[in-house]
Protein backbone atom coordinates (compact mmCIF):
# COMPACT_ATOMS: atom_id res chain seq x y z
CA UNK A 1 0.00 0.00 0.00
CA UNK A 2 1.40 3.43 -0.89
CA UNK A 3 0.28 7.02 -0.47
CA UNK A 4 0.02 9.51 -3.33
CA UNK A 5 -0.89 13.15 -3.86
CA UNK A 6 -2.86 14.82 -6.63
CA UNK A 7 -2.91 18.58 -7.22
CA UNK A 8 -6.38 19.69 -8.37
CA UNK A 9 -6.11 23.29 -7.14
CA UNK A 10 -7.96 25.96 -9.17
CA UNK A 11 -9.87 23.30 -11.04
CA UNK A 12 -13.63 23.44 -10.96
CA UNK A 13 -15.78 20.34 -10.80
CA UNK A 14 -15.93 17.98 -12.53
CA UNK A 15 -12.21 18.33 -13.37
CA UNK A 16 -11.00 17.30 -9.88
CA UNK A 17 -13.22 14.21 -10.16
CA UNK A 18 -11.87 13.37 -13.62
CA UNK A 19 -8.27 13.80 -12.44
CA UNK A 20 -8.98 11.63 -9.39
CA UNK A 21 -10.66 8.97 -11.52
CA UNK A 22 -7.74 8.86 -13.95
CA UNK A 23 -5.11 8.81 -11.19
CA UNK A 24 -6.88 6.00 -9.34
CA UNK A 25 -6.67 3.85 -12.50
CA UNK A 26 -2.88 3.91 -12.09
CA UNK A 27 -2.97 2.85 -8.42
CA UNK A 28 -3.34 -0.49 -6.66
CA UNK A 29 -6.21 -1.59 -4.46
CA UNK A 30 -5.67 -0.21 -0.96
CA UNK A 31 -3.49 2.71 -2.07
CA UNK A 32 -4.24 6.12 -0.59
CA UNK A 33 -4.69 9.25 -2.69
CA UNK A 34 -4.76 12.76 -1.20
CA UNK A 35 -6.51 15.12 -3.63
CA UNK A 36 -5.79 18.80 -2.95
CA UNK A 37 -8.55 21.08 -4.27
CA UNK A 38 -9.92 24.61 -4.06
CA UNK A 39 -13.46 24.02 -5.38
CA UNK A 40 -15.76 23.18 -2.43
CA UNK A 41 -17.88 21.17 -4.87
CA UNK A 42 -15.42 18.31 -4.39
CA UNK A 43 -16.90 17.66 -0.95
CA UNK A 44 -19.98 16.23 -2.61
CA UNK A 45 -18.61 15.16 -6.00
CA UNK A 46 -15.57 13.07 -5.03
CA UNK A 47 -17.49 11.11 -2.36
CA UNK A 48 -20.36 10.53 -4.85
CA UNK A 49 -17.87 9.33 -7.45
CA UNK A 50 -16.19 7.08 -4.86
CA UNK A 51 -19.48 5.54 -3.72
CA UNK A 52 -20.63 4.54 -7.22
CA UNK A 53 -17.23 3.23 -8.25
CA UNK A 54 -16.39 1.24 -5.14
CA UNK A 55 -13.74 3.44 -3.50
CA UNK A 56 -13.61 4.69 0.07
CA UNK A 57 -13.33 8.24 1.41
CA UNK A 58 -11.12 8.19 4.50
CA UNK A 59 -11.78 11.83 5.31
CA UNK A 60 -11.22 15.42 4.28
CA UNK A 61 -9.43 18.45 5.66
CA UNK A 62 -10.44 22.04 4.93
CA UNK A 63 -7.97 24.79 5.89
CA UNK A 64 -10.15 27.58 4.52
CA UNK A 65 -8.21 27.95 1.27
CA UNK A 66 -7.69 24.34 0.27
CA UNK A 67 -9.56 21.12 0.77
CA UNK A 68 -7.77 17.78 0.86
CA UNK A 69 -9.92 14.72 0.21
CA UNK A 70 -8.38 11.35 1.07
CA UNK A 71 -9.46 8.42 -1.07
CA UNK A 72 -8.61 4.76 -0.60
CA UNK A 73 -8.67 2.77 -3.83
CA UNK A 74 -11.26 -0.01 -3.82
CA UNK A 75 -11.31 -3.33 -5.63
CA UNK B 1 -29.71 -19.87 -19.59
CA UNK B 2 -30.05 -16.46 -21.22
CA UNK B 3 -27.04 -14.21 -21.77
CA UNK B 4 -27.08 -10.94 -19.85
CA UNK B 5 -26.50 -8.04 -22.18
CA UNK B 6 -24.69 -4.87 -21.34
CA UNK B 7 -25.05 -1.28 -22.48
CA UNK B 8 -23.19 1.97 -22.09
CA UNK B 9 -25.48 4.97 -21.51
CA UNK B 10 -24.80 8.63 -22.20
CA UNK B 11 -25.59 10.33 -18.88
CA UNK B 12 -26.06 14.08 -18.87
CA UNK B 13 -27.53 14.21 -15.40
CA UNK B 14 -30.94 15.24 -16.69
CA UNK B 15 -34.20 13.37 -16.41
CA UNK B 16 -34.29 11.79 -19.87
CA UNK B 17 -31.05 9.86 -19.58
CA UNK B 18 -32.00 8.84 -16.04
CA UNK B 19 -35.27 7.36 -17.30
CA UNK B 20 -33.74 5.77 -20.39
CA UNK B 21 -31.34 3.78 -18.21
CA UNK B 22 -34.02 2.70 -15.78
CA UNK B 23 -36.21 1.48 -18.69
CA UNK B 24 -33.33 -0.71 -19.82
CA UNK B 25 -32.56 -1.92 -16.31
CA UNK B 26 -36.19 -3.02 -16.05
CA UNK B 27 -35.47 -5.31 -18.97
CA UNK B 28 -32.50 -6.88 -17.21
CA UNK B 29 -29.81 -4.98 -19.09
CA UNK B 30 -26.62 -4.24 -17.17
CA UNK B 31 -25.73 -0.57 -17.68
CA UNK B 32 -22.71 1.62 -17.08
CA UNK B 33 -22.83 5.36 -17.65
CA UNK B 34 -20.51 7.68 -19.53
CA UNK B 35 -20.43 11.45 -19.25
CA UNK B 36 -18.39 13.72 -21.50
CA UNK B 37 -16.96 16.96 -20.14
CA UNK B 38 -16.56 19.55 -22.90
CA UNK B 39 -15.72 22.56 -20.71
CA UNK B 40 -19.07 24.11 -21.61
CA UNK B 41 -21.14 21.89 -19.33
CA UNK B 42 -23.33 23.82 -16.91
CA UNK B 43 -22.33 21.58 -14.01
CA UNK B 44 -21.52 23.45 -10.85
CA UNK B 45 -19.04 26.08 -12.03
CA UNK B 46 -20.94 29.22 -11.29
CA UNK B 47 -22.28 27.59 -8.14
CA UNK B 48 -18.72 27.10 -7.02
CA UNK B 49 -17.75 30.70 -7.77
CA UNK B 50 -20.62 33.07 -7.07
CA UNK B 51 -21.71 34.11 -3.60
CA UNK B 52 -25.42 34.02 -4.26
CA UNK B 53 -25.18 30.40 -5.38
CA UNK B 54 -23.32 29.28 -2.29
CA UNK B 55 -26.47 27.99 -0.61
CA UNK B 56 -27.47 25.86 -3.58
CA UNK B 57 -26.78 22.21 -3.17
CA UNK B 58 -23.51 21.45 -4.88
CA UNK B 59 -23.78 18.23 -6.73
CA UNK B 60 -22.79 16.88 -10.09
CA UNK B 61 -26.05 15.71 -11.58
CA UNK B 62 -24.45 12.99 -13.69
CA UNK B 63 -22.89 11.47 -10.57
CA UNK B 64 -26.16 11.90 -8.72
CA UNK B 65 -28.09 10.16 -11.51
CA UNK B 66 -25.61 7.29 -11.59
CA UNK B 67 -25.97 6.84 -7.86
CA UNK B 68 -29.78 6.76 -8.12
CA UNK B 69 -29.49 4.14 -10.83
CA UNK B 70 -26.85 2.09 -9.03
CA UNK B 71 -24.49 2.20 -12.00
CA UNK B 72 -20.84 3.02 -12.53
CA UNK B 73 -20.11 6.34 -14.23
CA UNK B 74 -17.08 7.15 -16.35
CA UNK B 75 -16.45 10.88 -16.76
CA UNK B 76 -14.34 11.64 -19.79
CA UNK B 77 -12.43 14.86 -20.47
CA UNK B 78 -13.05 15.75 -24.14
CA UNK B 79 -12.11 19.43 -23.92
CA UNK B 80 -9.41 19.29 -26.60
CA UNK B 81 -11.30 17.07 -29.03
CA UNK B 82 -14.44 19.12 -28.59
CA UNK B 83 -12.77 22.21 -30.05
CA UNK B 84 -13.17 20.81 -33.54
CA UNK B 85 -16.87 20.16 -32.91
CA UNK B 86 -17.39 23.75 -31.81
CA UNK B 87 -15.19 25.40 -34.43
CA UNK B 88 -16.16 23.32 -37.46
CA UNK B 89 -19.66 21.95 -37.03
CA UNK B 90 -20.68 20.13 -40.21
CA UNK B 91 -24.35 20.66 -39.44
CA UNK B 92 -23.99 24.26 -38.25
CA UNK B 93 -25.07 26.06 -35.11
CA UNK B 94 -28.41 26.40 -33.36
CA UNK B 95 -29.81 29.72 -32.16
CA UNK B 96 -26.48 30.57 -30.52
CA UNK B 97 -23.03 28.96 -30.70
CA UNK B 98 -24.49 25.56 -29.93
CA UNK B 99 -23.49 22.88 -32.44
CA UNK B 100 -26.07 20.49 -30.98
CA UNK B 101 -26.34 17.95 -33.80
CA UNK B 102 -22.58 17.65 -34.27
CA UNK B 103 -22.22 17.46 -30.50
CA UNK B 104 -24.62 14.54 -30.26
CA UNK B 105 -22.89 12.77 -33.15
CA UNK B 106 -19.54 13.36 -31.45
CA UNK B 107 -20.68 12.01 -28.09
CA UNK B 108 -22.36 8.91 -29.49
CA UNK B 109 -19.22 8.38 -31.59
CA UNK B 110 -17.10 8.58 -28.45
CA UNK B 111 -19.36 5.97 -26.86
CA UNK B 112 -18.77 3.72 -29.88
CA UNK B 113 -15.03 4.26 -29.39
CA UNK B 114 -15.40 3.45 -25.69
CA UNK B 115 -17.06 0.12 -26.53
CA UNK B 116 -14.25 -0.72 -28.96
CA UNK B 117 -11.50 0.24 -26.51
CA UNK B 118 -13.10 -1.70 -23.65
CA UNK B 119 -14.00 -4.92 -25.43
CA UNK B 120 -13.17 -6.93 -22.33
CA UNK B 121 -16.13 -5.28 -20.61
CA UNK B 122 -18.49 -6.64 -23.28
CA UNK B 123 -20.75 -3.72 -24.05
CA UNK B 124 -23.39 -4.67 -26.64
CA UNK B 125 -25.13 -1.38 -27.35
CA UNK B 126 -25.51 2.31 -26.53
CA UNK B 127 -28.39 4.07 -24.77
CA UNK B 128 -29.34 7.73 -24.96
CA UNK B 129 -32.24 9.64 -23.44
CA UNK B 130 -33.11 11.31 -26.74
CA UNK B 131 -36.76 12.07 -27.48
CA UNK B 132 -38.01 13.02 -30.94
CA UNK B 133 -38.94 16.68 -31.02
CA UNK B 134 -37.46 17.44 -27.60
CA UNK B 135 -34.70 19.69 -28.94
CA UNK B 136 -35.09 21.84 -32.05
CA UNK B 137 -31.75 20.94 -33.59
CA UNK B 138 -30.45 17.58 -32.48
CA UNK B 139 -33.55 15.66 -31.49
CA UNK B 140 -35.80 15.65 -34.53
CA UNK B 141 -37.24 12.77 -36.53
CA UNK B 142 -34.91 13.63 -39.43
CA UNK B 143 -31.78 13.90 -37.29
CA UNK B 144 -32.15 10.66 -35.32
CA UNK B 145 -30.83 8.50 -38.21
CA UNK B 146 -28.07 11.06 -38.91
CA UNK B 147 -26.76 10.66 -35.35
CA UNK B 148 -26.86 6.86 -35.64
CA UNK B 149 -25.11 6.86 -39.02
CA UNK B 150 -22.47 9.57 -38.62
CA UNK B 151 -21.46 8.46 -35.11
CA UNK B 152 -20.82 4.95 -36.42
CA UNK B 153 -23.26 3.49 -33.91
CA UNK B 154 -25.75 2.50 -36.65
CA UNK B 155 -28.19 -0.12 -35.29
CA UNK B 156 -26.72 -0.46 -31.80
CA UNK B 157 -28.01 2.95 -30.74
CA UNK B 158 -31.16 2.57 -28.63
CA UNK B 159 -33.38 5.46 -27.51
CA UNK B 160 -35.70 3.79 -25.00
CA UNK B 161 -37.95 6.84 -24.53
CA UNK B 162 -38.93 7.11 -28.19
CA UNK B 163 -37.93 3.71 -29.60
CA UNK B 164 -41.45 2.91 -30.77
CA UNK B 165 -41.29 5.88 -33.15
CA UNK B 166 -38.06 4.66 -34.73
CA UNK B 167 -36.96 1.64 -36.79
CA UNK B 168 -36.09 -1.45 -34.75
CA UNK B 169 -32.47 -1.65 -33.64
CA UNK B 170 -30.23 -4.70 -33.38
CA UNK B 171 -30.90 -5.25 -29.65
CA UNK B 172 -34.63 -5.37 -30.46
CA UNK B 173 -34.25 -7.61 -33.51
CA UNK B 174 -31.97 -9.98 -31.64
CA UNK B 175 -34.42 -10.17 -28.76
CA UNK B 176 -32.03 -8.70 -26.17
CA UNK B 177 -34.68 -6.10 -25.32
CA UNK B 178 -38.44 -5.93 -25.83
CA UNK B 179 -39.59 -3.08 -28.05
CA UNK B 180 -43.05 -3.22 -26.50
CA UNK B 181 -41.60 -2.30 -23.12
CA UNK B 182 -40.08 0.91 -24.44
CA UNK B 183 -41.84 4.21 -25.15
CA UNK B 184 -43.12 6.49 -27.92
CA UNK B 185 -42.53 9.90 -26.36
CA UNK B 186 -42.32 12.85 -28.73
CA UNK B 187 -42.45 16.63 -28.66
CA UNK B 188 -41.38 19.21 -26.14
CA UNK B 189 -43.87 18.28 -23.44
CA UNK B 190 -42.24 16.89 -20.31
CA UNK B 191 -45.41 15.32 -18.93
CA UNK B 192 -44.72 11.73 -20.06
CA UNK B 193 -41.23 11.89 -18.58
CA UNK B 194 -42.54 13.33 -15.33
CA UNK B 195 -45.16 10.59 -15.12
CA UNK B 196 -42.52 7.93 -15.74
CA UNK B 197 -40.25 9.54 -13.14
CA UNK B 198 -43.11 9.36 -10.63
CA UNK B 199 -43.68 5.69 -11.49
CA UNK B 200 -40.02 4.94 -10.79
CA UNK B 201 -39.96 7.08 -7.65
CA UNK B 202 -37.55 9.73 -8.96
CA UNK B 203 -38.41 13.09 -7.41
CA UNK B 204 -35.24 15.14 -7.03
CA UNK B 205 -34.05 15.11 -10.62
CA UNK B 206 -32.38 18.00 -12.45
CA UNK B 207 -34.31 19.86 -15.12
CA UNK B 208 -32.09 22.51 -16.71
CA UNK B 209 -34.32 24.76 -18.80
CA UNK B 210 -31.82 25.48 -21.53
CA UNK B 211 -30.17 22.09 -21.59
CA UNK B 212 -26.87 21.30 -19.98
CA UNK B 213 -24.55 23.43 -22.13
CA UNK B 214 -23.45 27.07 -21.84
CA UNK B 215 -23.31 27.31 -25.64
CA UNK B 216 -27.11 27.40 -25.76
CA UNK B 217 -26.99 30.61 -23.69
CA UNK B 218 -27.06 33.84 -25.71
CA UNK B 219 -25.00 35.90 -23.26
CA UNK B 220 -22.33 33.26 -23.07
CA UNK B 221 -22.23 32.83 -26.85
CA UNK B 222 -21.96 36.59 -27.33
CA UNK B 223 -18.94 36.68 -25.01
CA UNK B 224 -17.33 33.79 -26.85
CA UNK B 225 -17.76 35.48 -30.24
CA UNK B 226 -16.41 38.75 -28.80
CA UNK B 227 -13.33 36.90 -27.54
CA UNK B 228 -12.69 35.36 -30.94
CA UNK B 229 -13.24 38.66 -32.76
CA UNK B 230 -10.89 40.54 -30.42
CA UNK B 231 -8.12 37.98 -30.82
CA UNK B 232 -8.58 37.47 -34.53
CA UNK B 233 -8.57 33.71 -33.97
CA UNK B 234 -11.07 31.16 -32.77
CA UNK B 235 -8.52 29.23 -30.75
CA UNK B 236 -9.32 28.98 -27.05
CA UNK B 237 -7.98 27.42 -23.88
CA UNK B 238 -9.79 26.07 -20.85
CA UNK B 239 -9.13 29.24 -18.85
CA UNK B 240 -10.75 31.33 -21.61
CA UNK B 241 -14.01 29.45 -21.51
CA UNK B 242 -14.06 29.37 -17.72
CA UNK B 243 -13.53 33.12 -17.50
CA UNK B 244 -16.48 33.74 -19.80
CA UNK B 245 -18.65 32.40 -16.96
CA UNK B 246 -17.25 34.87 -14.43
CA UNK B 247 -17.84 38.57 -13.86
CA UNK B 248 -19.06 41.56 -15.81
CA UNK B 249 -17.22 41.84 -19.15
CA UNK B 250 -16.48 45.34 -20.44
CA UNK B 251 -14.36 46.09 -23.49
CA UNK B 252 -13.38 49.81 -23.53
CA UNK B 253 -10.94 49.21 -26.40
CA UNK B 254 -10.64 46.42 -28.95
CA UNK B 255 -7.27 45.35 -27.51
CA UNK B 256 -8.40 44.56 -23.97
CA UNK B 257 -11.36 43.56 -21.90
CA UNK B 258 -12.05 44.06 -18.20
CA UNK B 259 -13.52 41.15 -16.25
CA UNK B 260 -15.01 42.78 -13.16
CA UNK B 261 -16.00 40.48 -10.30
CA UNK B 262 -19.64 40.81 -9.28
CA UNK B 263 -19.19 39.60 -5.71
CA UNK B 264 -16.59 38.37 -3.23
CA UNK B 265 -16.82 34.83 -4.58
CA UNK B 266 -15.86 35.96 -8.08
CA UNK B 267 -13.10 38.21 -6.69
CA UNK B 268 -11.67 35.20 -4.90
CA UNK B 269 -11.82 33.16 -8.08
CA UNK B 270 -10.04 35.87 -10.11
CA UNK B 271 -7.31 36.04 -7.45
CA UNK B 272 -6.06 32.78 -8.91
CA UNK B 273 -5.15 34.57 -12.15
CA UNK B 274 -3.06 37.36 -10.59
CA UNK B 275 0.27 35.83 -11.56
CA UNK B 276 -0.73 35.56 -15.23
CA UNK B 277 -2.81 38.67 -15.91
CA UNK B 278 -2.88 42.38 -15.16
CA UNK B 279 -5.34 42.99 -12.30
CA UNK B 280 -6.88 46.19 -10.99
CA UNK B 281 -8.22 46.92 -7.51
CA UNK B 282 -9.65 50.05 -5.89
CA UNK B 283 -7.99 50.24 -2.47
CA UNK B 284 -9.48 53.41 -0.95
CA UNK B 285 -13.00 51.96 -1.04
CA UNK B 286 -14.54 48.51 -1.22
CA UNK B 287 -14.60 47.29 -4.76
CA UNK B 288 -14.31 44.24 -6.96
CA UNK B 289 -11.12 42.69 -8.23
CA UNK B 290 -10.81 43.15 -11.97
CA UNK B 291 -8.78 41.11 -14.40
CA UNK B 292 -7.56 42.48 -17.70
CA UNK B 293 -7.78 40.08 -20.62
CA UNK B 294 -5.81 41.19 -23.66
CA UNK B 295 -3.10 43.71 -24.33
CA UNK B 296 -3.48 46.83 -22.21
CA UNK B 297 -1.02 49.72 -22.77
CA UNK B 298 0.14 51.96 -19.87
CA UNK B 299 -1.67 54.90 -21.49
CA UNK B 300 -4.94 52.98 -21.05
CA UNK B 301 -4.47 52.35 -17.32
CA UNK B 302 -6.38 55.49 -16.35
CA UNK B 303 -9.33 54.58 -18.55
CA UNK B 304 -9.40 51.04 -17.17
CA UNK B 305 -9.08 52.26 -13.58
CA UNK B 306 -11.91 54.74 -14.14
CA UNK B 307 -14.20 51.98 -15.37
CA UNK B 308 -13.28 49.65 -12.51
CA UNK B 309 -13.88 52.43 -9.96
CA UNK B 310 -17.37 52.86 -11.39
CA UNK B 311 -18.24 49.40 -10.01
CA UNK B 312 -16.95 49.94 -6.46
CA UNK B 313 -18.38 51.74 -3.44
CA UNK B 314 -16.33 54.82 -4.29
CA UNK B 315 -18.23 55.36 -7.54
CA UNK B 316 -19.53 58.76 -6.38
CA UNK B 317 -16.29 59.91 -4.74
CA UNK B 318 -14.24 62.76 -6.17
CA UNK B 319 -11.16 60.60 -6.15
CA UNK B 320 -10.29 56.98 -5.44
CA UNK B 321 -6.97 55.20 -5.13
CA UNK B 322 -6.51 52.37 -7.57
CA UNK B 323 -3.69 49.83 -7.69
CA UNK B 324 -2.71 48.18 -10.92
CA UNK B 325 -0.80 44.93 -10.66
CA UNK B 326 1.27 43.95 -13.67
CA UNK B 327 2.90 40.53 -13.17
CA UNK B 328 6.61 40.94 -12.45
CA UNK B 329 6.44 44.72 -12.03
CA UNK B 330 5.98 47.16 -9.13
CA UNK B 331 2.42 48.11 -8.23
CA UNK B 332 1.20 51.17 -10.11
CA UNK B 333 -0.72 53.54 -7.89
CA UNK B 334 -3.26 55.93 -9.43
CA UNK B 335 -5.61 58.48 -7.93
CA UNK B 336 -8.47 59.01 -10.33
CA UNK B 337 -12.09 60.07 -10.51
CA UNK B 338 -14.45 57.17 -11.28
CA UNK B 339 -16.20 57.34 -14.63
CA UNK B 340 -19.86 58.31 -14.53
CA UNK B 341 -22.62 56.03 -15.79
CA UNK B 342 -22.73 57.96 -19.07
CA UNK B 343 -18.98 57.68 -19.55
CA UNK B 344 -19.11 53.87 -19.49
CA UNK B 345 -20.29 53.42 -23.04
CA UNK B 346 -23.16 50.99 -23.48
CA UNK B 347 -21.32 49.40 -26.42
CA UNK B 348 -18.45 48.43 -24.13
CA UNK B 349 -20.63 45.87 -22.34
CA UNK B 350 -20.03 42.45 -23.84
Amino acid sequence: MSEHELDARRMLCPMPVIKTQNKVKELAVGDILNVICTDPGVLSDIPAWARINGHKILGHHDNGDEITVTVQVGG
Amino acid sequence: MTTKHKAIALISGGLDSLLAVRVMQEQGIEVEGINFYTGFCVEGHTHAIRNHDKDKQKRNNALWAAEQLGIKLHIVDVIEEYKDVLLNPKHGYGANMNPCLDCKIFMVGKAVQWIQENRKDGFDFIITGEVIGQRPMSQRKQTMPIVAKESGAEDILVRPLCAKNLPATKPELEGWIDREKMYDFSGRTRKPQMALAAKYGFTDYASPAGGCCFLTDKNYSDKLVDLWDARGTREYEMDDIMLLKVGRHIRPKPEFKLIIARDAGESKYLEGYRKQFVTIQVVSHNGPLTMVDGDIKPEDFELAAGVVARYGQGRDAEQVEVHIFVPGEDIKIMNIKPLSVDQVNEDWHV
